[in-house]
């Protein structure tokens, strides 16, 4: 396995891992363009560009790009978070060169105002499809509550109303903003020659305006809050909380995905034995997720509405027990087990390196190789664990609750 | 392609044994089938079968729930159960070194559990909010009903069963659906990635070497579904889902239906997605696939749509299905071509669906089809044999039914 890193005279940076042994190569450009960097004015831009990105330029039509692909056998997709819009592929490496110049011409597209008009309509029948999913619309508002008056609280999708707004001209500007090379990078994973990836590249985004953008990184202070959406037609109560955790920058967050996965793994956990072993949820999940200058630490249930308040009380004594007492070496050494037979089993194909890989250099500015990645998590002690729980103790300070409940009786 | 072995072993007990070594990978997998679904529910106990997997894994040979999960969390298998209509099926992953250790456990596991009385109400709750949960996703009710339209039963019936039937059900009826339904003799074990293959291979006859073989259980068929329905429910978007006859896997037309499916809705080129989201913005998503049972193939189409559109959609959605026949073009079938090529060699990037492919492949078709003979069959399509199966398997007699706060008008003049 090797790495290789070099960056375009217009400031695109290139970075890739090379592993002879696998069959197939996967790239992918990640802008720096997330929900956090709208204005109230231009929420749901970044998603609706994503999508227009798929309608092409000049030389590619809308057909051209999804007819091409198909014809490189190519897996690919995009996706837009918070704070990154990623259009990724994987291939067979042979197919470098013209998966590079489709996936550099999505990042300069046309935006032509008929096609503009047209994926409208389709981005608004995805915000309905998203409204009938309970545990979307539980994370939606808790993010917004959560983030409340920060720009991390923005919704991806944006609304029915502000995505209806949206104006060509002003995605053209927010494209002009955010889609300067200086704020893209291209990870590259698999089976391929450095030489010919930079040759490729270059090629293809050598002649992209360079342009750095900025982004507001405020501090956030999430008040405990509690937030109920009734949908009587439901069968299910749907809870999420939110609670603050280390940034992705700070070194803790490996501690903290551990302690997820202690408290809130899908089987065999804290939550799991309290919530579902019982048959008192029908699931009870924790996750960490860390952004620039923010981190949460989230937990999902979902059980019979009767029950609901009896499951907030037996999370509650769950985190309590946790932040008071920590946890067991036992329980360590087996998230250990976990965690890195995952990552082991996830980077065999190279499409799942992109992530790692990008977050890496985005939010550390440094690879981590898959051995590096095991080592982090394996050097984690309880005691740092407890130093964590210090800091960042589990909490249920956001909640948000979807489903035939009107209220809660809970605290 | 590189080489391809894959070592096949049939235990005199009616166990296959399949495994296929992996050199460039760290990880082994394991897909383990027991023929033990839903299809031998007793007729009015639907889900007894979804129960007792619930139970397995609440105690097994000399463990009991908690140690059971430990141990396996332990060895860092990454693990899911599912209830298939003729089979359970048990999947795991994880490093290498840990598998035979896995297996070991899983052997426990089919043949050994405790079945605790104490845990059975857990068990029931937990399916029983499952099958909830079903009720307020719109997608996943949508296609739940719609397969209990378009198969007969109880091919057609939802695997997880029902709340009525979770009702009906005691620790008695668990027992016996056990003890009747888990056996070798149809069982299938696929392993595959950085493994011996024989020391896998004595691993599995000591473990399941010495398990008695059964009578294969009866189980009652019935007629299918009714051929048009509509879901009253409150929602944003309204569910479109339409089926109609194709071949099953085991059918000599299988990879012949399977490409001209994959014209129709497969990839973001096909023609669903670009007739009904591309040119008309009418959905986010729409696809189509080519779905079997044993016996039985269908086709099934999923669109959801904002609910003033839907009319339209299901207008251009069927139009479409009808146009393939005798429309289909050399282009088209060659980026079928193009993503089954790469779809098979990156399935050697994964021990996980080299595993999985092995198992169904010998469920299906008695024998496994390695990665380079499914490409030449692949390669052997021609745009003629796409149509000559299409004429001898038109798209016809549809099941459309519709989930929203409206019905949406079924066309008269569909075949």
């Amino acid at each position: 396995m090797q790495f290789h890193k070099t960056r375009l005279p217009n400031g695109l940076q290139i970075i890739a891992e090379l592993t002879p042994s696998v069959h197939s190569i996967a790239l992918g450009f990640f802008v720096q363009a997330g929900a956090r960097d709208e204005t109230s004015e231009l929420s749901g831009v970044t998603h609706f560009l994503e999508h227009m990105a798929f309608k092409g330029n000049e030389r590619f039509s809308a057909d051209d790009v999804n007819r091409i692909f198909d014809e490189l056998g190519a897996k690919y997709n995009a996706d837009t978070s918070e704070e990154q819009t990623r259009f990724y592929a994987a291939v067979l490496p042979e197919y470098l060169n013209p998966t590079t110049e489709l996936l550099a011409a999505l990042m300069r597209p046309s935006l032509r105002q008929d096609d503009f008009d047209m994926e409208k309509k389709v981005i608004l029948d995805e915000i309905a499809k998203d409204n009938d999913q309970p545990p979307t619309v539980a994370f939606e508002k808790s993010m917004e509550t959560h983030f409340d008056g920060h720009p991390l609280g923005r919704c991806i999708l944006g609304t029915l109303e502000s995505v209806s707004a949206l104006t060509s001209e002003q995605m053209r500007n927010y494209h002009r903003e955010r889609y300067g090379a200086d704020n893209m990078l291209l990870v590259v994973a698999g089976n391929c020659d450095w030489n010919r990836i930079v040759d490729t590249a270059s090629q293809y985004c050598e002649n992209w305006t360079a342009g750095a953008a900025e982004r507001d990184l405020p501090i956030n202070e999430p008040r405990p809050s509690i937030h109920v959406i009734q949908r009587p037609a439901l069968q299910q109560q749907y809870v999420m909380h939110q609670a603050a955790g280390p940034d992705a920058r700070d070194p803790q967050r490996a501690v903290a995905d551990l302690i997820s996965v202690i408290v809130g793994d899908g089987g065999g956990s804290r939550l799991y034995w309290e919530l579902v072993d019982p048959g008192h949820a029908e699931m009870a999940e924790s996750q960490f997720q860390s952004y620039h200058g923010a981190g949460v630490f989230r937990t999902l249930f979902i059980g019979p509405p009767k029950e609901t308040d009896k499951n907030l009380g037996r999370i509650e004594k769950v985190f309590l027990k946790v932040n008071r007492e920590g946890v067991t070496e036992a329980e360590l050494q087996q998230a250990k087990s976990k965690v890195c037979s995952r990552i082991v089993l996830s980077s065999e194909r190279p499409m799942n390196r992109l992530d790692s890989l990008g977050d890496n250099w985005v939010y550390r500015d440094r690879y981590q190789s898959v051995e590096d990645d095991l080592n982090l998590y394996r050097s984690v002690t309880t005691s740092q664990i407890r130093e964590y729980l210090e800091r960042f103790p589990l909490a249920q300070t956001t909640t948000v609750t979807v489903g035939p409940l009107g209220k809660l009786k809970w605290k | 392609m590189s080489e391809q072995l894959v070592h096949t072993f049939e235990l005199p007990n009616g166990l296959t044994l399949l495994i296929e070594p992996m050199a460039d990978v760290q990880s082994a997998a394991f897909s383990l089938l027991v023929p033990g679904g839903s299809l031998y529910d007793p007729v009015d106990q639907a889900g007894c079968a979804s129960v007792l997997v619930e139970m397995l894994l609440r105690g097994a040979g000399s463990r009991d729930s908690e140690a059971l999960t430990n141990a396996l969390d332990n060895l860092g298998l990454q693990r899911h159960e599912a209830v298939g209509r003729q089979h359970i099926s048990f999947q795991g992953a994880t490093l290498a070194e840990n598998l035979p250790e896995s297996l070991r456990i899983y052997a426990d596991i089919v043949r050994r559990p405790t079945l605790p009385a104490k845990e059975f109400k857990a068990a029931v709750n937990s399916c029983a909010q499952s099958l909830l949960a079903i009720e307020d996703d719109p997608y996943d009710k949508t296609m739940v009903e719609l397969r209990k339209m378009c198969f007969p039963s109880p091919w057609g019936n939802p695997s997880d069963g029902t709340i009525e039937g979770l009702s009906h059900l005691g620790m008695k009826s668990i027992k016996e659906h056990f003890k009747r339904c888990y056996r070798p003799n149809g069982a299938i074990l696929g392993i595959a990635g950085k493994v011996d293959v024989a020391e896998i291979q004595d691993l599995v006859q000591a473990e399941f070497g010495d398990w008695a073989t059964q009578p294969e259980p009866e189980y009652l068929t019935g007629p299918r579904g009714p051929y048009t329905g509509h879901i009253e429910q409150e929602s944003d978007q309204i569910h479109l889902a339409l089926a109609y006859d194709s071949v099953p896997c085991r059918h000599p037309d299988y990879y012949t239906a399977w490409a001209a499916n994959w014209v129709l809705g497969g990839g973001s080129s096909a023609r669903l997605f670009t007739e009904v989201r591309e040119r008309r913005g009418l959905c986010y998503s729409v696809h189509s696939q080519l779905t079997s049972t044993r016996d039985d193939g269908r086709v099934l189409c999923h669109a959801g749509v904002t609910s003033d559109r839907a009319q339209e959609a299901l207008g251009v959605i069927l139009q479409e299905i009808l146009r393939l026949p005798g429309s289909i073009q050399e282009n088209e079938l060659n980026r079928c071509k193009a993503g089954v090529k790469s779809e098979l060699i990156m399935q050697q990037e994964s021990s996980s669906s080299r595993a999985a492919g092995l198992s169904n492949d010998w469920f299906h078709l008695g024998r496994v089809v390695s990665l380079d003979e499914l490409r030449q069959k692949i390669e052997g399509l021609t745009v003629n044999s796409l149509h000559e199966h299409l004429e001898r398997h038109p798209p016809r007699d549809f099941t459309i039914l519709t989930l929203g706060p409206r019905p949406v008008e079924v066309p008269h003049a569909i075949p």
